[in-house]
């Protein structure tokens, strides 16, 4: 009995299962699961049309197999040169990104005005960067520089850009402020400090964004080929509309390895910086 | 700085001319510091004291008295809502970007969490030491660096001891190595002061007195200016010179430590 009265007490005293929802909030829930069923709706999702797909499906798969080899030299060269697009266009996104990131970070530049709005200015140029699809870039700059993989590395030069300067940015400002204010006690400039304290500590961060981009940029030089920008993607576009799909099969398998092999070699590189095994 | 002091004595013709070696000229002076980072809720209320050249002076006061905003004042690290530091005869809010880092490099500022940084050596931790003198590349780490500051860094690693982990990285020291390698970085600096807010606080009972131990030693042999805050009663009598008690975000005792107890200064803590 006394067990009893003691449990019902405590029982009183839990919190319920569930808090109260303000009725706003309810409403809110409601209009956006209405909004993603309507979605569905816009976006033309057809059970109907996935089953009668099916059948297509098999018959592409039955004749791209077996893969033909017949043209591996020659592909072999446009997958070394759609990563060596990837390849060169990171690392000139990467080098762009450090300086830009350095203005747009909160906290690094001067508190003035003038600061202010380099820093604003900073973070609005590497959201446009991002924000524009690296097919955009490439389109772009096709026109300018004229077809070939030079538009493809400059276009993932700016997407890298887009994606490095921001999370460089972040990882910046979430560095422990500690080590710079003991230089600046010391008399150090603010560059020193950046260049001491903030960058060191941010450095793991840095290389894994980094590599992060490298694979992103790997992905995405595939398809940049499709509007002319250089790499395996035109021979992809090719063979799909001269209905070569044995060709095809060859050339998406050959962009699975290759995205894989990168993949992996990034994590595995990113897990020994993690752990502090290289320095 | 010559140039400084001439000004001062022209602009004073009536006052006695101060003898050369004048110990009545202050490292540095505070006068009515006031801070607060929030409304209605101030940390320092009218904070006044001074510290003469080669004295060792302990803060003490219980937490958020107000210790360690009050350093930072007096380094302008934090920009006080009212009042004046005179560090080594300069007001600092009237300081220039440069004068500024100037006279802070005159003061080796040591932490109570050591903010060395992580992932470097301990020698490119002290050469850091040097940047409010030499700024740039060549000051960034070890390895850039000229003979003669690698020299140097290493001379203030030996002097605290740890100059066979050199170059192991900071981030792998035990908290009193870092300690030491922080006190070495300050050392780069070629200091006329050392300001340490809770140096110890962070350290086991011998790690701290082996740290307490160094300061003494340094402040003694150099001839450094010390001040220095703490919790611990018996530091605080035994390194200082004069003891100076915050609550409140006010002075409540400044004197020296000759004619302290521990109970007086315990009553800080009650």
């Amino acid at each position: 009995m006394v067990e009893t009265s003691q449990t019902r007490s405590e029982r009183r005293s839990i919190p319920t299962r569930l808090e109260r929802q303000n009725p706003l909030t309810f409403v809110a829930y409601v209009a956006l699961l209405a909004f993603v069923l309507w979605s569905f709706q816009g976006a033309g999702w057809s059970f109907s049309a996935l089953v009668s797909g099916g059948p297509s499906m098999v018959d592409f798969l039955s004749r791209a197999w077996p893969p033909t080899t017949e043209r591996l030299p020659q592909l072999s060269t446009a997958l070394l040169e759609t990563f060596q697009m990837a390849l060169a266009g990171t690392v000139i996104g990467v080098i762009l990104s450090v300086p830009l990131a350095m203005m747009a970070t909160r906290g690094l530049t001067r508190p003035t005005v003038l600061g202010r709005a380099f820093g604003a200015s900073a973070r609005l140029l590497i959201a446009f960067f991002r924000t524009v699809p690296d097919l955009v870039w490439a389109l772009v700059f096709v026109i300018s520089v004229g077809l070939g993989p030079f538009a493809g590395t400059l276009a993932i030069a700016v997407d890298t850009i887009g994606f490095c300067g921001r999370f460089f940015a972040e990882s910046m400002e979430d560095v422990e402020k500690g080590p710079g204010e003991a230089l600046t006690a010391a008399g150090a400039s603010r560059l020193d400090t950046i260049f001491c304290a903030v960058i060191p500590a941010a450095m793991p961060s840095f290389i894994t964004t980094s590599l992060f981009a490298l694979e992103k940029a790997t992905r995405s030089s595939v398809v940049l080929g499709l509007v002319g920008a250089g790499g395996i993607g035109i021979e992809l576009k090719v063979a799909m509309d001269f209905f070569d799909y044995q060709l095809a099969m060859t050339i998406i398998l050959m962009i699975f390895a290759l995205v894989l092999v990168v993949e992996r070699l990034g994590s595995i590189a990113r897990r020994n910086i993690l752990e502090g095994n290289s320095q | 700085m010559q140039t400084a002091a001439l000004t001062t004595g022209a602009q004073a013709p009536a006052v006695p001319p101060p003898s050369p070696t004048s110990p009545a000229k202050p490292d540095l002076a505070i006068r009515g510091l006031c801070k607060s980072f929030e409304a209605n809720r101030a940390i320092l209320t009218d904070v006044s004291f001074s510290i003469a050249n080669k004295e060792a002076v302990a803060l003490i006061g219980s937490n958020g008295a107000g210790k360690s905003t009050a350093l930072r004042c007096a380094m302008r690290l934090i920009e006080p809502d009212s009042g004046e530091a005179v560090l080594f005869g300069t007001e600092l809010r009237s300081a220039k970007a440069r004068q500024l880092r100037k006279i802070r490099s005159d003061v080796g500022f040591v932490f109570q969490k050591h903010n060395l940084v992580p992932r470097v050596s301990a020698l490119t931790n002290v050469v850091h030491g040097n940047l409010g003198r030499a700024s740039g590349v060549r000051g960034w780490s070890q390895a850039f660096s000229g003979r003669q500051i690698r020299e140097r860094a290493y001379a203030c690693l030996e002097r605290v001891g740890l100059s066979e982990q050199a170059m192991k990285r900071a981030d792998q020291l035990s908290g009193g190595q870092s300690q030491r390698v922080a006190i070495a970085r300050a050392l780069m600096q070629q200091p006329k002061m050392i300001v340490a807010d809770e140096p110890v606080a962070s350290l086991d009972p011998v790690a701290g007195q082996e740290v307490m131990d160094l300061f003494h030693h340094l402040a003694k042999e150099e001839g450094i200016t010390l001040l220095f805050t703490t919790h611990n009663v018996a530091h605080a009598l035994a390194y200082s010179d004069r003891v100076v008690a915050l609550r409140g975000g006010k002075v409540e005792l400044d004197q020296t430590s000759a004619v302290l107890s521990s109970s007086d200064l315990n009553e800080f803590y009650g």
